[in-house]
């Protein structure tokens, strides 16, 4: 655990009564202090290319009354810098008055160890592992053209100090690690990108057969896409695969539900609560609390405990995902969904782990079903309009349905859908669930946080497909 | 108040000194200091301000054709003198790379000229609230708007870039950026749109009222959209839309993706790319202009290049290491483009809108679907449906689909090119494109 106050002129006891002395007047607000340390090596075309090692440090003083958030940061954690904050805090809050909430949810459960991955192992191992990755794929197949592989890890640290001294500390681990590969074949170019990552540390990625199987994976990607056809274009059915395609979910629902867009009003979903949005037998729920996965968290960057929150159950809309800011402000309770990318950003209500728990239908039953449809297995990003409901996602690794058969696989299309009734569309649930290998980053306001989805394999009845064939 | 030119250069010396101390054979570094201050407005009240002051160190040491690099936010000496012994020694262990170096002497800049970049102008957090008072009245002005989020940051940034060459060099620039992001409401639907104006001095902004009119217009007219049939169609590219070509071609010409083989425009120099009518400029000297630079993130010189001329390839966007390894010299665009744009077409915007009796207009597209390896482009779009030169309906739920390399070969562009973002474009119209809808 870090400290924060061993090199700087301020002591523990100054930050505190400061603290104490700016948000009494508030409803809510912390000061958040952060240290995150990160490494990230590189190997691309052959050559280690980069390697880079940042350590960063700083904090971010809230007060929030009202419905005003005032937030000031810095990066040096001094006596005069967090005494400016102060005041900046208060002269944007001056004439606005609250009561503090002291009151926090409290949990000794931990879902991640407290460690450093980066210093566990050494340089010169994760050098290795990149080098046997180029060459092993280089070997494979001669129609290898390009291999870029990356190992990143972080450890960050946090201390949120409340008014009256309470404070909350997590340490997280997080790493990850990435291979793509480019093939050329008769002329043609195509690639493959597969990943994993978790909070956890190094011991089992360098293993042999863990790295192997994201090689072969990436490999059979790029091959899959060689062979690939120009995609169809228009409305029709589509089977997602499972795991990774959750982020359909993330995208289609998830930002929909955030407690913020949902006080504004902004949200396709702000009025939906206790209806139905979604088929018989489609449950949906954001959980933080599964070990090691990389949208865990043992506590919100708000010091609240995170939970598994049911979102939609058996196809009724149950729960938004709140912070404390947005859950005051509609009357509810933090979800601990309070998250921020660090220091410098100001906390928003997110996503953790979403997934679509299973059904009992079978992948093969969905794939018969299907006259004229897509198959899709793997994607690239995704993006939602929320106020619109509109969101769309990147397969890259598709195949035609005809006559209830896989066909060619077809060229990376985009698919596009309507969020509040894309799920009233499923009309298949499949029973194998899957998590998604731990590479998610989810956007929003600037804001970059590791998050993680899955879902069963399901069968959508009408998607728009955004292919070149018609 | 902004760190000086002085405070910068010691932090950057103490850097260079140590690092060629401990037995660095060369190194570089980059020393940053960064205060912003931004204020939100929704539905006509305050709803946050933020205040950042965010000092940044970043360094890279060589051991001959060793290299790495380290950053960080704390500017302590005694952790500085830790973080360099940690990168030096990661260097050392770092396989040899041939083509790892500082930039060439003699590309370095040695002379900066003033571009106006920096605005000392203080626009206090009253006034800031004022401004975004008045463009939130005129963008709810009309009761089918039921949400305005607005925002004013005022940014104000000073660097310093030295190697072990003695190349030490730095400057302040400023910004200012406005923002209001609407949303309407019908019987029918929810939509949103928005309107933002960046400029690097506090009198070139836009007009509140005008900003916020302009949000609100481009909102309500959304409302109540329809899905069309898939088709091949004409396409228009609104502004802000067609920018984003450019910079897909920019990423497409780096000489980094070049080196690597992985795009679609590799070994294409002296080649038609585009239509044989399109000129495209990249101009890092361009008055207060919001990608203007007076040398790379290398220290390179940079000049006005022009990329595509009459439709052929004539640069790529080169830095040291990739230029090494392609055999070319630095053309000072490590780190990007600096002001990019289309020159301007012959067609005026509402002759380009009747050129079809039927063509879809785009405003906006959602995902990233841009594959720089094959040229593959399909993404969501919203837009509307033109006829005769008129917008009839909005549309949306639909996606456009095509490829770059048939897609830039049938650009046409407008002539009303205006100069107000980093990368710039007119209006632009590509036949043949497809539309998946329903």
């Amino acid at each position: 655990m870090s400290n924060f106050f061993n090199k700087s002129d301020l002591t523990r006891k100054d930050a505190d009564k400061l603290v104490s002395e700016t948000l009494n007047n508030c409803d809510d607000g912390e000061l958040y202090l952060e240290e995150s340390k990160s490494e990230s090596i590189l190997l691309d075309d052959n050559k280690i290319k980069s390697s880079n090692y940042s350590s960063d440090l700083g904090f971010g003083f809230r007060a929030i009354s009202n419905e005003v958030v005032a937030y000031s940061y810095s990066n040096e954690i001094s006596k005069d810098s967090l005494k400016n904050s102060s005041e900046n805090l208060k002269s944007t809050l001056k004439s606005i008055k609250g009561t503090y909430n002291h009151e926090i949810p409290k949990s000794n459960k931990k879902f991640y160890e407290d460690i450093n991955p980066i210093e566990q192992k050494t340089l010169d191992s994760k050098l290795e592992v990149l080098n046997k990755v180029n060459e092993f794929l280089r070997k494979k197949d001669g129609s290898v053209k390009q291999v870029t592989a990356s190992f990143a890890g972080e450890q960050k640290s946090i201390e949120i100090i409340r008014s009256g001294g309470e404070s909350l500390t997590d340490v997280r681990p997080l790493i990850r690690f990435n291979v793509s590969v480019m093939l050329e074949k008769n002329g043609r170019k195509e690639t493959g990108v597969y990943g994993i990552g978790g909070r956890q540390s190094y011991d089992d990625y360098l293993k042999n057969d863990y790295w192997k199987n994201v090689c072969e994976e990436a490999f059979r990607i790029a091959s899959v896409n060689l062979e690939s056809k120009p995609a169809p274009a228009g409305e029709m059915k589509v089977v997602l695969g499972p795991g990774w395609p959750a982020i359909l979910i993330h995208e289609a629902i998830g930002h929909g539900l955030e407690g913020d867009f949902n006080r504004k009003k902004t949200s396709a979903f702000h009025n939906l609560m206790g209806e139905k949005v979604a088929s018989d037998g489609v449950t949906i729920v954001d959980d933080g609390t599964i070990d090691n996965r990389r949208g865990s968290l043992t506590i919100d960057d708000e010091g609240t405990p995170t939970e598994r929150t049911v979102l939609i159950e058996n196809g009724i809309l149950k729960n938004f995902m709140q912070d404390r800011h947005n859950a005051r402000l509609m009357k509810t309770r933090s979800t601990g969904s309070g998250r921020r990318e660090n220091y410098r950003h100001i906390v928003l209500p997110r996503m953790r782990n979403t997934m679509m728990l299973s059904g009992n239908q079978t992948q093969d039953e969905m794939i018969k079903s299907v006259d004229k449809g897509i198959f899709a297995v793997s994607f690239g990003g995704g993006q939602v309009d929320i106020t619109s409901g509109k969101f769309v996602f990147n397969c890259t690794e598709a195949y035609e349905i005809n006559n209830g058969k896989i066909g060619s696989p077809i060229k990376g299309a985009t698919l596009i859908g309507d969020g509040p009734s894309i799920l009233k569309e499923v009309s298949m649930v499949g029973n194998d669930m899957m998590l998604d290998p731990g590479i998610g980053t989810c956007g929003k306001a600037g804001q970059g946080v590791p998050v993680g989805v899955a879902q069963p394999s399901i069968l959508i009845n009408k998607m728009t497909v955004g292919g070149t064939k018609l | 108040m902004i760190k000086d030119q002085e405070f910068l250069i010691s932090k950057a010396s103490y850097c260079l000194d140590l690092a060629k101390k401990i037995g660095a054979t060369d190194a570089s570094v980059k020393v940053g200091h960064s205060i912003s201050e931004t204020v939100n407005f929704r539905n006509k009240s305050l709803e946050a301000s933020d205040r950042s002051d965010g000092l940044g160190l970043s360094i890279e040491t060589y051991l001959g054709k060793r290299r790495s690099s380290i950053s960080s936010s704390n500017l302590l000496d005694e952790n500085i003198k830790t973080l360099i012994e940690k990168c030096f020694e990661t260097t050392k262990i770092t396989p040899e790379d041939e083509f790892n170096s500082l930039p060439d002497k003699n590309l370095l800049a040695n002379q900066i000229s003033n571009l106006n970049l920096y605005d000392e102008t203080r626009f206090e957090n009253d006034k800031k609230i004022k401004y975004l008072k008045d463009l939130e009245e005129s963008a709810s002005s009309d009761n089918q708007i039921i949400n305005t989020e607005s925002s004013f940051t005022e940014n104000k940034s000073n660097f310093i870039l030295a190697n072990s060459d003695g190349f030490c060099d730095g400057y302040r620039t400023s910004s200012f950026t406005s923002s209001c992001v609407t949303v309407a409401k019908d019987e029918n639907s929810m939509e949103r749109d928005y309107e933002f104006s960046s400029k690097r001095h506090l009198s070139d902004i836009k007009q509140a009222t005008d900003l916020g009119n302009k949000a609100a217009m481009q909102t309500i007219r959304k409302l109540s959209p329809k899905k069309i049939g898939s088709e091949k169609i004409s396409i228009i590219f609104d502004k802000r839309i067609s920018k984003g070509m450019l910079s897909a071609f920019a990423s497409a010409i780096s000489a980094s993706a070049i080196a690597r083989g992985t795009s679609f425009l590799k070994d294409k120099i002296d080649q038609q790319v585009f239509a044989n009518s399109i000129n495209v400029i990249d101009k890092p000297n361009i008055i207060k202009g919001m990608g203007s630079q007076n040398f790379d993130s290398e220290g390179v010189n940079s000049n006005t290049l022009q990329l595509i001329e009459n439709g052929i390839l004539k640069n790529y966007l080169v830095d040291t290491y990739n230029g090494k390894k392609l055999n070319l010299k630095s053309n000072g665009r490590s780190g990007g483009t600096t002001n990019l744009y289309f020159e301007k077409g012959n067609i005026s915007y509402e002759d380009l809108m009747k050129k079809n009796s039927r063509s879809l207009y785009i405003t906006e597209t959602i995902g990233h679907g841009s594959n720089l390896v094959t040229g593959d482009y399909s993404v969501g779009a919203t837009g509307f449906l033109v006829e005769d030169g008129e917008f009839k309906y909005p549309v949306n739920e639909i996606t456009i689909a095509g490829n770059f390399k048939n897609m830039f070969k049938n650009i046409i562009l407008a002539n009303d090119l205006e100069f107000e973002y980093s990368v710039n474009s007119p209006t632009m119209m590509i036949e043949g494109m497809t539309v998946a809808g329903k």
